[in-house]
């Protein structure tokens, strides 16, 4: 296989579209929790039942198209390899969680993989849908629309007081968990972030980021997502949501103007340092190459570095993850073998870029 | 520092989650890490699960004697098996009908997770809840209808007043005759 081939089979198609504030924001994330009526929930353990569920979605819905989403296409874990649900889990089609339960477990994937819906994780359903940038409002719209494509040809456990009944008390009610996967360098340098996620947190929603030595985020890389799920529509989570972010979106910019302010030569420095990192070295662990591409993908918002696609973040950070390395090398590596093997497919894909 | 998970690796992913002022770390290796889904955006499970254990009222508060908390425990749920004690342990239910069973004991968790919240108030299945739909629009309009009158717009008040009115009456006929 060609890298190009490899990068096309590892990226989904929405990735390459350029989504709202794409410069702070990768991508959104509306997942939806939904069971099914008078089935025991599959955290219950009852493999009749959940064979039940899995029979019915693959029969309604296999191959089935529903507007912008086309083909969808059931893959179940007992038919796959470990190596393949490693390399849908990299691309967050599913979870780690559904890859463990091979025997009823299954994803039916759109043909654009924008839409995936993950059968017996813990909940009969979870609707999942991704939208490039900030898309908050556009992505909950069209995960309705699935929502209501299903319902049509099934029957949901919901309950007027308590909503859609789930197997986890945190996801009762709407069922509904938004995120907003934000890339944070100027907030993060500047230590801004460990103030704000506090204050987040405080309004109910839930700040994650990947710490390395101190307190700098690996990658720069963070999420916000609502917590909330009950007593709250979900156009209110989504604006609850979508207020915080834009704040945040906003800060940042103040902070990378800041710092180019007052620190623009160390910035550069740092910036080119790091692309020197990624273009030359032979070895590299996951968590260097993180901070890297973070310095890069700045240097290329901040106009620093020209000719290298956005998109080489967002590629690079699914590319490089152990199942994605794996699937390239076509054998299975050990750890030390794939710092080798990254540093080798990171300097192959700066390469495309020469062109 | 070893990984915590594998105990075998030195640990190079520090992670740090706050939610609502609780701080909670985890050091783990790459592998761990990866496997544990601490990289991406599936990883709401496990830390969920974590924050929930937590959760529990039992565990926090003492307003119930000793003896109800052990007749509670031993509530079973009538669809799936599932005792309270057992709910509590593993902070998922087993079926819908649980939320039936253990609805006396439910509340001030939920209350917990959800910021003081216990009822829902988004979306509505189509095909469940044709009626519910119309007294959820009863109910939004009588406030509405409430703060007009508060505005002495009395005009528009009467508006919201006549279409309760008819909304009322298409209820009405959906339940045959019954008001």
């Amino acid at each position: 296989m060609s890298l190009q081939d490899f990068i096309n089979d590892a990226i989904s198609p929405w990735m390459n579209d350029e989504g709202q504030d794409s410069d702070i924001v990768l991508s959104t994330r509306i997942r939806l929790a939904r069971n099914l009526k008078q089935v025991p929930f599959p955290t219950s353990g009852d493999q009749s039942s959940q064979e039940k569920v899995l029979e019915h979605i693959e029969q309604e819905f296999n191959n089935q198209s529903y507007e912008d989403f086309k083909k969808f296409q059931l893959v179940k874990m007992a038919d796959i390899e470990s190596v393949e649900k490693r390399v849908l889990v990299e691309k967050h089609l599913m979870s780690p969680n559904l890859a463990e339960n091979s025997q009823t477990g299954a994803v039916l994937i759109s043909e654009n993989e924008q839409a995936s819906v993950m059968i017996n994780e813990e909940d009969h359903l979870r609707i999942q849908l991704y939208y490039p940038g900030l898309g908050l409002s556009e992505a909950l719209q069209q995960a309705q629309k699935l929502d209501d494509w299903f319902e049509e040809r099934t029957r949901y456990a919901f309950n007027e007081e308590k909503g859609y009944l789930t197997s986890c008390p945190t996801n009762v009610g709407t069922g509904l968990r938004a995120s907003v996967m934000m890339h944070l360098p100027a907030l993060t340098m500047t230590n801004q972030m460990t103030r704000m996620a506090p204050e987040i947190n405080k309004l109910g929603l839930v700040v994650r980021g990947i710490y390395g030595e101190g307190s700098e985020a690996l990658g720069a890389l963070y999420q916000i997502s609502n917590q909330m799920t009950l007593g709250k529509s979900e156009e209110d989570i989504i604006q609850d949501l979508q207020s915080v972010v834009s704040q945040v979106i906003e800060s940042e910019r103040q902070s990378r103007e800041w710092v180019m302010q007052q620190s623009g030569i160390q910035l550069e420095d740092r910036i080119f340092r790091s692309y020197g990192v990624l273009a030359h070295s032979r070895i590299i662990e996951s968590k260097e190459a993180a901070k890297c591409l973070s310095d890069v993908r700045l240097g290329i918002d901040l106009g620093l570095i020209k000719n290298i696609s956005k998109t080489i973040l967002n590629e690079l950070m699914v590319l490089t993850q152990p199942g994605f390395l794996q699937h390239y090398a076509k054998k299975s590596l050990q750890p030390a073998e794939r710092d080798w093997f990254r540093a080798n497919l990171i300097r192959e894909r700066l390469q495309l870029e020469q062109y | 520092m070893l990984c915590q998970n594998c105990q075998e690796q030195e640990a190079s992913v520090h992670y740090t989650q706050v939610v609502n002022g609780q701080k909670k770390e985890m050091h783990l290796c790459e592998q761990c890490a990866q496997g544990e889904g601490y990289m991406d955006f599936a990883n709401e499970n496990l830390s969920l699960h974590h924050f929930l254990t937590n959760m529990f009222p039992f565990d926090q508060t003492k307003d119930q004697t000793q003896q109800q908390m052990t007749s509670a425990q031993t509530i079973q749920c009538e669809g799936c098996g599932l005792t309270y004690h057992e709910f509590r342990h593993q902070g998922k239910f087993g079926c819908s009908q649980c939320y039936e069973a253990f609805s006396d004991y439910l509340d001030p968790i939920f209350k917990r997770v959800h910021s003081g919240n216990t009822e829902h108030v988004g979306k509505i299945p189509k095909r469940l809840g044709g009626n519910l739909h119309k007294h959820r629009e009863i109910n939004q309009l009588q406030e509405q209808m409430q703060q007009k009158i508060n505005e002495e717009d009395f005009e528009e008040a009467a508006n919201i007043r006549d279409r309760i009115r008819h909304l009322k009456e298409e209820l009405h006929d959906d339940h045959g005759g019954e008001s």
